[in-house]
């Protein structure tokens, strides 16, 4: 027995066996019957979403942070987002070497991503793989991004709360600012603390924030970690923990996920549309001789795109 | 989509060399694999875990240590434990044909001495990996039918909803 009723029933059960092969379906796009039959359980979990520059220590905190989390008794997923190489596809995911305390504990589950082809920061499958370890039963689901520059910022778009965390040496905090990372950033972390500079980076941070536009009732906390020793890890969790209280009580919760539920169905329909140009409606030779013709001016792009959306519309009647 | 080349690459064991290890991942990298390294001195039961969380077709051992002839019947005996005794083990390392051969007969399916050319070993996982899932067979687009689990039937909304107009 194979069967979608069979491996819901593995997945709820938090088989951890059932877990990864259900992600690694969702992953190569052969889940979506499946996916529709976990929906419905999933909405308890929390998501935290951790981004930041290369090298920032985002793998060695979320790793302190889980070993927190386990401490209170929660079960935690954790899925790390590496760059897919565009070269070959190939990928090199190593942010488990830093999880390495948790890779046996029985409350955790741990995913590695490769981007494969996706430029936001995370792999387009991110979110329903969050989704299949929510219906599994974990109390947080933590996702690494891939380190980021200035416009890797899907991860706002998939997480509850977002922790951006920066470094004395990742450069002034002007950068962060046109980066558009501190518009995402719920909770702030200068990690590596104990390196020079950070103070004044928080002092930077501070004023940056200032000037952002905030939302009211929530200070923006910007913290102090050294991740490697796990000092102000306790802050940072308090300070998620305020963030989910925060949301409920104002409502936001609610308001922020509908948000996200509707920009997903977008993205969706956008894939299935896009899909079903490459399959049915582009045929590859068909828009070579196109392309010829346009080539040498006896058509236009603006028409035959005009002329190809008709026919999608049409066939779609 | 097809099937990615997921492998885990794994230093159990005391020694500290992990050269060889990160010089195949990154071959297995280049090859287009998805590569994931867990790091050096793990435990057999923390790569076990590693492996089945990440869904890993292959499971690839360094061992320098002397020490594989406790260390990989021990990896394979966890699979078997975990239901996951379909992930193909290969191993690399300083290994007398005799263990190799008590190894393979135990289901190592391939020793790998030092200084193996990483083309060989790229070639060998391509021919290797994604064709034992738990059907035995793969699917007409590499795809493991054990993950295709949509069922053209049961319509889209996008579908449902062409229908109504
Ligand atoms: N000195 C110091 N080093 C740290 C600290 N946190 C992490 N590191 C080190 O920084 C390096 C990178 O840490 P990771 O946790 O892998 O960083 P990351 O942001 O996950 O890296 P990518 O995923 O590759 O972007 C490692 O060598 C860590 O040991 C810290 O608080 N202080
Ligand atoms: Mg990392």
């Amino acid at each position: 027995m194979d069967g979608i009723e069979h491996r819901l029933r593995g997945l709820l059960r938090g088989e951890k066996r059932m877990i990864a092969q259900i992600i690694s379906a969702v992953e190569n796009d052969c889940a979506q019957g499946l996916l529709q039959n976990i929906f419905p359980y999933t909405g308890r979990a929390y998501h935290v979403g951790i981004t930041g520059p290369p090298g920032a220590g985002k793998s060695t905190l979320v790793n302190a942070v889980a070993k927190q989390f386990l401490q209170q008794g929660k079960k935690i997923g954790i899925i790390a987002v590496d760059p897919s190489s565009p070269f070959s596809g190939g990928a090199l995911l190593g942010d488990r070497v830093r999880m390495t305390d948790l890779a046996a504990h029985r409350d955790v589950f741990i995913r590695s991503m490769a981007s494969r082809g996706s430029l936001g920061g995370l792999a387009r499958t991110t979110k329903d793989a969050a989704l299949v370890l929510d219906a599994a039963g974990m109390d947080y689901v933590l996702i690494e991004t891939i380190g980021v520059g200035q416009v890797e910022l899907d991860i706002a778009g998939v997480c509850d709360t977002t922790v951006v965390v920066l470094v004395p040496e990742s450069g002034d905090s002007i950068q962060a600012m046109k980066a558009g990372l501190l518009e995402i950033a719920d909770i702030l972390v200068v990690n590596k603390s104990d390196r020079d500079g950070s103070e004044r980076l928080v002092m930077e941070l501070k004023f940056a924030m200032e000037m952002r536009e905030r939302e009211p009732d929530w200070e923006y906390p910007i913290l102090m970690t050294t991740a490697t020793e796990e000092k102000g890890i306790g802050q940072l969790v308090i300070a998620l923990q305020a963030h989910i209280d925060h949301l409920s009580m104002t409502g936001k919760l609610e308001e922020q996920r509908k948000a996200k539920l509707l920009h997903h169905v977008h993205e969706l329909v956008e894939q299935k549309i896009r899909s079903h140009l490459e399959e049915n409606v582009m045929h590859e030779h068909d828009l070579r001789t196109l392309v010829d013709r346009i080539y040498r001016r006896r058509l236009d792009p603006y028409r035959v795109a005009e002329r190809i959306a008709r026919k999608i519309v049409k066939g779609s009647r | 989509m097809e099937r990615k080349i997921r492998v885990l690459v794994g230093k159990p064991g005391l020694d500290g060399h992990d050269r060889g290890a990160k010089v195949v991942a990154a071959a297995l990298r280049d090859a287009g694999m998805e590569v994931i390294y867990t790091g050096l001195h793990q435990t057999c039961e923390s790569i076990v875990d590693a492996a089945i969380q990440e869904d890993v077709q292959v499971v690839g051992l360094s061992i320098l240590s002397g020490a594989h002839m406790t260390i990989l019947p021990r990896i394979l005996k966890l699979l078997k434990t975990r239901k996951a005794g379909d992930m193909i083990v290969i191993g690399g390392g300083i290994i007398p044909a005799d263990d190799a051969k008590k190894l393979e007969k135990m289901g190592v399916r391939r020793l790998f001495g030092p200084g193996t050319p990483t083309v060989e070993i790229v070639d060998w996982i391509r021919a290797n990996a994604g064709k034992v899932g738990k059907s035995g067979k793969v699917g007409k687009s590499g795809k493991v039918p054990r993950h295709q689990t949509v069922k053209k039937k049961k319509a889209t909304a996008v579908a449902r909803w062409r229908k109504k107009k």
